[in-house]
């Protein structure tokens, strides 16, 4: 489906959230990037971006809209994704502070805790080291989530220190990203880039964007 | 998309310029994660240690950011904390704390004001998604109090009984973001220079009419396309005649779209009501009396939020409208016993 040049198709969803900022940015980062709201689009994708939003609101819709089934089974094929925000909330294992019926979709071995930083008053920016990029990336912080706890296959990209504890808020586990924060709602694509060249890798190496077996256990971090 | 970043309006005072990019990356750190500190509390903040990234709360870029992850979302009026519980639970993405939902307060009159601190806070600590709450135009210790209570946005809203007939809130001097009203283009843009993160087009709230939001969706996304149509040495008169600084009509002109998220509000009672409005370019929807005035709010919530969603496809449309039982009553907006004009406040 995507060869080695061609653009990779990737889907954001599109149930709630700030949709149109990511289709732009990972068009800027070479993607074709599609809405992605039913199931027979979710089927197409080489990638899939879970964008920021409200993510009670998100996980409720993606049961309701058929459409959590359906995205556990792509990524446990090893389908990449890249949740910013809301959507690294939705990816995560765990999640605290969340409601007692939110599910998400527990595809990321790793703990986070919901609107961690506080309110909207508490929302900030910030220039942030970001692992592999070899300058700093202006991310904003939005009633942002951080991560407790990370799983053995799970690399941390970058954290931010609060009351003298270091708290992850980028990570990748294999082919999945997520970002506490929303490079989004900036002018910079970096990390959107390096999730493309994700989805590329993958659809390189297995020759086809939808794998049977176990190609989720591939860890192609170095 | 866009003109989000380009901050434009008259110079904002202090507590807003920090919302221009320092976006520039110092130097070439090579990675080490982790070095970044962020002290405890937002405003005023200053790094531990050596390192030069300074977070800043407050600033133009997060307030109008936390606008964009409510979009295509719905944002419920409640009046109790059972009534946020209801809305959480059929996917609002925010609910809004207010006194009287405003069919109440066109039915029972009298001065309309912000809502008491201990439902406020009583809400807060029912939901998890934000919380907004409103408060009376140009009453800006309403607003301080708010920001203190811990809201997520404050509503500078019509629908309350206004507090100063000539001024609005100057919505700069605050950490937490603002979402006003607006009839038309210019007032969209002479809120968003007082400092307004979101817009959201007025309607007649608490009839159940749709016709008023109809009306100023449809006005503020013509006069956009008429200023994207007009050559650069014509946006000075427009300027002028909108009664808005020149910056920020050459980059609406320019852009296509306001610099902030424009939602709707006003009249919104079903389903199809609010898929029209996001049809109509609304990118997302407040619901007030629409919800908890209908027979049977948990359905009807939950409706108007998958309709919302799936605003662009009839059959969804049809098919969530089904079995909500009865809609709000509703007031015609011709009506004589229509007595308060909420749109016309403002200005």
């Amino acid at each position: 489906m995507t060869g080695p040049t061609s653009a990779p198709l990737v889907g954001v969803l599109a149930v709630q959230g700030d949709v149109v900022e990511h289709i732009r940015a990972l068009t800027l980062a070479g993607a074709e990037a599609v809405p992605v709201r039913r199931p027979e689009e979710l089927a197409a994708i080489d990638g899939l971006v879970i964008p920021g939003g409200e993510s009670t609101t998100i996980d409720r819709l993606l049961r309701v809209f058929g459409l959590a089934e359906p995205l556990r089974a792509r990524l446990a094929d090893g389908l990449p994704v890249y949740g910013s925000c809301a959507g690294m909330i939705l990816l995560s294992a765990e999640i605290l502070d969340g409601r007692a019926d939110q599910q998400g979709l527990g595809a990321l071995d790793i703990t986070t805790r919901r609107n961690a930083f506080g309110r909207q008053v508490d929302s900030f920016e910030v220039d942030l080291v970001l692992d592999g990029l070899s300058e700093r990336f202006h991310a904003v912080f939005i009633r942002a989530p951080w991560v407790e706890r990370v799983g053995p296959g799970v690399q941390v990209l970058a954290s931010i220190e609060r009351d003298g504890t270091k708290h992850p808020v980028a990570v990748r586990q294999g082919n999945l990203l997520a970002t506490a924060f929303h490079p989004e709602v900036t002018d910079d694509v970096r990390v959107h880039a390096l999730f493309v060249e994700m989805v590329r890798a993958r659809g390189n190496i297995d020759g086809r964007a939808v794998v049977e077996g176990s190609a989720s256990t591939t860890n192609r971090d170095n | 998309m866009v003109g989000r970043r380009h901050s434009p309006g008259p110079t904002p005072p202090v507590s807003a310029l920090n919302a221009e990019h320092h976006h520039a990356p110092e130097g070439t750190n090579m990675s080490t994660p982790d070095t970044n500190s962020v002290t405890n509390s937002a405003p005023g903040l200053a790094p531990h240690g050596t390192d030069s990234a300074a977070p800043d709360a407050g600033t133009t870029r997060v307030k109008r950011g936390m606008a964009d992850m409510l979009k295509g979302g719905v944002i419920m009026d409640v009046v109790t904390a059972e009534q946020a519980k209801i809305a959480e639970d059929a996917g609002a993405v925010a609910v809004m704390a207010l006194e009287r939902v405003p069919a109440d307060i066109r039915a029972q009159g009298g001065v309309s004001r912000m809502s008491d601190p201990d439902m406020i806070d009583s809400i807060i600590e029912a939901v998890s998604i934000p919380v907004m709450a409103k408060a009376r135009i140009g009453h800006f210790v309403e607003a301080q109090v708010l920001q203190s209570l811990g809201v997520d946005y404050i509503d500078e809203s019509e629908v309350l009984t206004p507090a100063d007939y000539s001024n609005h809130i100057d919505k700069w001097a605050f950490t937490v973001p603002f979402v006003c009203g607006a009839t038309n283009l210019g007032e969209a843009l002479r809120r968003i220079t007082e400092g307004a993160a979101m817009i959201r087009s007025k309607g007649e709230a608490g009839t159940g009419d749709v016709s008023n939001a109809t009306m100023h969706m449809r006005q503020i996304r013509q006069e956009i396309r008429r200023l994207s149509s007009l050559p650069e040495d014509e946006l000075f008169v427009a300027a002028k005649e909108l009664q808005a600084p020149y910056e920020l009509v050459a980059d609406v002109a320019r852009n296509g779209k306001l610099p902030v998220v424009l939602f709707t509000a006003g009249g919104i009672a079903t389903p199809a009501d609010a898929a029209m409005m996001m049809q109509l370019g609304a990118e997302g929807v407040f619901v007030g009396s629409g919800i908890f005035k209908s027979g049977n709010p948990k359905e009807r919530a939950e409706a108007i939020v998958k309709a919302t969603t799936f605003h662009d496809d009839p059959d969804m449309i049809a098919k969530v409208s089904r079995g909500l039982g009865e809609a709000m009553v509703g007031i015609n907006v011709d009506e004589p016993a229509r007595s308060i004009q909420f749109a016309e406040r403002g200005w």
